[in-house]
């Protein structure tokens, strides 16, 4: 679950993030059988940009499975950029990468 | 003494293993949505009404054919001081799709999004303390009732 593809790539001063997470991120609104499936999905991600922190995001569960991003910040080829998840049951992801 | 405690610890943390195992503990479903999340999205409910119409581009496909992923797109990078985008679905059970908090970063956002069904979609941009929307409408073919 806790597979992350994270590529910054920077080109002009410009770091482009692109980073896919593989979720289910479960509504808990689905039902299954006749069942509800509970609800699993990521409530809080944030990305750091050499340290400090430049995204911080609320999501929701209406964020499509396996949730795709695109950020763009400043910065140069080298830089470090981290990514953090927290899902609703409390579980983490993180994954750090050089921006190329 | 010692020996009789051990014993009884030792069945009860079986039991306990056993209850899981069987599924009997699993752990109670979940909301849709957390109180705070759904605090989130009732002020941002509110701030669309009173949110003007703003000046970045707002990408959205017009029809799209399967609801379970709706790529859209902010693109604010114009605007300085940009602190925060979010977007909403009006007829999702929960609007707020997600609140992006941005610190310093480009004002610039692409991302998916589930929805249930036709609906108007706001793009919301807050920067230096106002808030302005853009409104698209998504027709979704598959997921709702044929649009």
């Amino acid at each position: 679950m806790a597979k992350i593809k994270l590529k910054p790539k920077a080109r002009k001063g410009v770091i482009s993030i692109k980073a896919l997470i593989k979720h289910p991120m479960e509504t808990g609104l689905r039902k299954k059988k006749g069942k509800l499936v509970p609800a699993n999905h990521i409530d809080h991600m944030v990305i750091l940009h050499n340290g400090n922190k430049v995204v911080d995001a609320d999501i929701g569960s209406s964020m499509s499975k396996d949730p795709y991003f695109k950020f763009k910040v400043a910065g140069v080829k080298g830089d470090t950029i981290e990514l953090k998840y927290k899902d609703n049951k409390g579980k983490t992801g993180s994954k750090t990468a050089k921006s190329k | 003494m010692e020996r009789r405690l051990f014993l009884k610890s030792a069945i009860a943390g079986s039991a306990v293993a056993t209850a899981v195992g069987a599924g009997l503990l699993t752990p109670s479903t979940v909301f849709a949505a957390s109180a705070k999340f759904k605090g989130l999205s009732n002020t941002a409910v509110s701030n669309v009404a009173s949110a003007g119409k703003g000046s970045f581009k707002f990408k959205a496909p017009e029809i799209a054919e399967n609801g379970a992923k709706v790529p859209m797109e902010v693109n604010a990078s114009k605007i300085s001081d940009v602190t925060n985008i979010s977007f909403l679905v009006k007829e999702n059970s929960t609007p707020l799709v997600a609140s992006f908090n941005l610190f310093g970063a480009v004002g610039f956002i692409s991302t998916r999004v589930k929805m249930g069904k036709t609906s108007a979609v706001d793009a919301l941009v807050t920067a230096g303390g106002s808030t302005t929307k853009v409104t698209k409408e998504v027709k979704v073919t598959i997921g709702g009732c044929g649009g």
